[in-house]
C-alpha cells in the first residue's frame, strides 16, 4: 500500500478525510496554524477540533494569472463550513464565472498532488459542487 | 491656529512612471527637496527624517538619502509598512512634531516598482521527487499558493470584493469595471500619473485577465516614483510668513491601525475593520463627518477593493456601496469625488511613494493649485491607504483658511 501524507497538519486523512483546526479552550476562536497564542484572547491553551467538511462558498476569484510553476486558471476561495472560513481551492468543476456562484455549496474532497522519492505521495484538498 | 495643531508646511512627489535613468535615491531626493524648497525651509531646520522605501527595505534608505540631500546628523527612522510605508513615515514624522522633540520633520516614500509583475504569489522552491518534510506554521509538504487558495495581490483583493457581493450583493464584472472605467477617466487630466489614458468599459472587460473579476486595468500600475512632505506644528508656523501659513494644510487627523482579531482574518485578510476604525478615529479627532469632505484619495490597489472602501470609510450607508457607486457619486463631477488623480489602477503604485503622493493630491486641492482636475472650493480631504498585513494610514487634510 502507498504511504500518504497530507499536503498540510491540518488535514486530516483516513476513511472520512477533514480539516481540523487549534480552537482556542477560552474563546472558541479557531485557527490552522501552529500558534504561540490565541490572537483573539492572549491565552495559549487550544484543543483539536474537526471542521464540517460542507460549506458554502463565500468569496472566489479565478486566478488567469500566478506565479511561475502554479497551473492556471484555478478557483480560489473562501469556503463557510458550518461558521469556520477555510480558505481552498474549488475543484471538479469549469473555473468560470458561470459555474462557479457565490454562495453555491460544496464539500471537501481530496487528490494526489504528488510523489515524492520515497513513492510517498501526498494527498491534498479542495472543495467540489456538492 | 493651536500650538499643538500639526501643519503640512509643504509637500512633493516626482511623476509616477518609468524612471529607468534614476535609483531609489535619485527618486527620493528630487522628492526631499522639491518639499523642502515648497515648504520654504532647508534640511538645517528638519529634525527628524522619517524615510520609506518597502522592496529595498533593510538597507538604510534614509541614511543614504541623507548622503545626498544634507547630512545634518538628525535621527532617521527607516519605516517599512508594506503598502502603507509612505503614510507611516509622514506618521513617524508627525509624532516627532507632537511630541515637541522636534520643530520639523521630513517624510519621504520612494520605489522602483516599473516591471516589477505580479506581486504576493509565489512558492516553487520545494520541487516534487524530493522527500516530503513539513514545513512552516502549516506543516506543508508543497507549496500551498495555488494549490490552497492564492497568494497573489490581485487575487486577495478579487476575494476581497466579492466577499462584499455575498454579504450584500449587487456586485459583477461589470460594476468593478465601472469603477476602473472612472478611475482612468479621472486621470487623463492628471499629467503626474504613470498612465493618463481613458479606457472604454469594453476595452477594460476585454483586457487580459488576472484574477477575476480584475482584469489588467483594473489592477494597480506597478512604476517608479516618490513624494514627500515637511510638517510642522502650530506653535512653529505662527512664526514662519504669511505665505507659508496661507499655503500651509493643516493635518487635523493621522491615525495608524492594523487588522484586529475577527473570525476569517487569517484566511483571507480583513482590509474592512481596521479601514472602518481608522476612520473611525479620524473623524472623531478632525471633527469633521464624512458629508464634510470635498474629496477622498483611497486605496484603489484594485477595483474590487475601492468598492468596499466607500463602506470603510463610510461614505455611504453599511452594505450600500454599489449603489453609493451606481448613483454617479465618486466621479470627478458628483457629490463625493474619489480618486480624482485616477487611482493606484492609472496614477500608479510605487509603494511607498503612495501614502505620501496621495496626500499631495489632496493637498493640491485644498491650495487651489490643481489645475484642470481642481475640484472647486475644496476645503477638507481625506487620504487613505491600506498595507496588506495589514496596517491602514487615514489622514484628514484642512485648508489653513488664511
Amino acid at each position: 500500500m502507498t504511504k500518504t501524507i497530507p499536503h498540510v497538519d491540518y488535514l486530516e486523512l483516513g476513511d472520512k478525510p477533514h480539516l481540523v483546526a487549534n480552537e482556542c479552550t477560552s474563546c472558541g476562536a479557531r485557527f490552522f496554524d501552529r500558534r504561540n497564542a490565541c490572537a483573539k484572547c492572549f491565552k495559549n491553551d487550544f484543543k483539536k477540533v474537526a471542521i464540517s467538511t460542507d460549506g458554502i462558498l463565500k468569496s472566489f476569484t479565478i486566478v488567469a494569472f500566478a506565479a511561475p510553476g502554479v497551473p492556471v486558471p484555478f478557483v480560489a476561495g473562501i469556503i463557510d463550513c458550518g461558521g469556520t472560513s477555510v480558505r481552498g481551492n474549488v475543484v471538479n468543476t469549469e473555473p468560470s464565472p458561470e459555474k462557479v456562484t457565490l454562495g453555491m455549496k460544496l464539500r471537501l474532497t481530496t487528490f494526489s498532488i504528488g510523489t515524492d522519492e520515497e513513492g510517498t505521495e501526498a494527498i491534498g484538498f479542495g472543495f467540489e459542487p456538492a | 491656529m493651536a500650538s499643538d495643531d500639526i501643519w503640512i508646511l509643504g509637500i512633493a512627489m516626482t511623476k509616477f512612471g518609468k524612471h529607468s535613468d534614476k535609483d531609489i535615491v535619485d527618486l527620493g531626493s528630487e522628492a526631499a527637496i522639491a518639499a523642502l524648497a515648497d515648504a520654504g525651509v532647508t534640511m538645517a531646520d528638519i529634525g527628524i527624517l522619517a524615510a520609506g522605501n518597502l522592496m529595498g527595505a533593510g538597507a538604510g534608505f534614509g541614511q543614504q538619502l541623507q548622503k545626498q540631500i544634507g547630512q545634518t546628523g538628525i535621527p532617521v527612522y527607516n519605516v517599512a509598512n508594506a503598502c502603507a510605508t509612505g503614510a507611516t513615515a509622514l506618521r513617524t514624522a508627525i509624532m516627532a512634531v507632537k511630541s515637541g522633540e522636534v520643530r520639523m520633520g521630513l517624510a519621504v516614500g520612494a520605489e522602483k516598482l516599473s516591471g516589477a509583475g505580479l506581486l504576493g504569489g509565489g512558492g516553487t522552491s520545494k520541487k516534487d521527487g524530493n522527500k516530503f518534510e513539513p514545513r512552516g506554521r502549516f506543516g506543508s509538504v508543497l507549496p500551498t499558493d495555488g494549490r490552497i487558495g492564492t497568494d497573489t495581490m490581485p487575487g486577495t483583493f478579487a476575494q476581497v470584493g466579492m466577499e462584499y457581493g455575498h454579504k450584500y450583493g449587487g456586485v459583477s464584472f461589470e460594476l468593478f469595471a465601472k469603477i476602473s472605467e472612472k478611475n482612468h477617466a479621472h486621470s487623463v487630466l492628471n499629467p503626474m500619473a504613470a498612465y493618463q489614458k481613458r479606457f472604454t468599459l469594453d476595452e477594460i472587460m476585454n483586457d487580459m485577465m488576472i484574477a477575476y473579476p480584475n482584469t489588467r486595468p483594473m489592477c494597480s500600475a506597478n512604476c517608479d516614483g516618490a513624494a514627500a512632505a515637511v510638517v510642522t506644528s502650530g506653535e512653529v508656523l505662527r512664526t514662519l510668513s504669511k505665505e507659508q501659513q496661507r499655503r500651509a494644510i493643516k493635518v487635523s487627523a493621522s491615525v495608524l491601525t492594523t487588522d484586529p482579531y475577527e473570525e476569517a482574518c487569517q484566511i483571507l485578510p480583513d482590509v474592512n475593520t481596521l479601514t472602518r476604525n481608522a476612520a473611525k478615529i479620524a473623524y472623531e479627532q478632525a471633527g469633521v463627518s464624512p458629508s464634510d469632505l470635498d474629496l477622498v484619495e483611497l486605496h484603489d490597489c484594485f477595483a474590487t477593493a475601492e468598492l468596499v472602501h466607500y463602506d470603510n470609510l463610510m461614505l455611504c450607508p453599511e452594505g450600500g456601496a454599489v449603489d453609493f457607486f451606481m448613483s454617479g457619486a465618486t466621479w470627478r463631477d458628483g457629490s463625493m469625488p474619489v480618486n480624482v488623480s485616477g487611482g493606484l489602477e492609472s496614477k500608479g503604485h510605487p509603494i511607498a511613494a503612495t501614502g505620501i503622493a496621495n496626500i499631495w493630491e489632496v493637498c493640491h486641492h485644498l491650495r487651489n493649485e490643481a489645475g484642470d482636475r481642481q475640484i472647486k472650493d475644496a476645503k477638507v480631504g481625506l487620504a487613505h491607504v491600506i498595507g496588506l498585513g495589514s496596517a491602514c494610514g487615514i489622514h484628514i487634510l484642512e485648508r489653513s483658511g488664511l
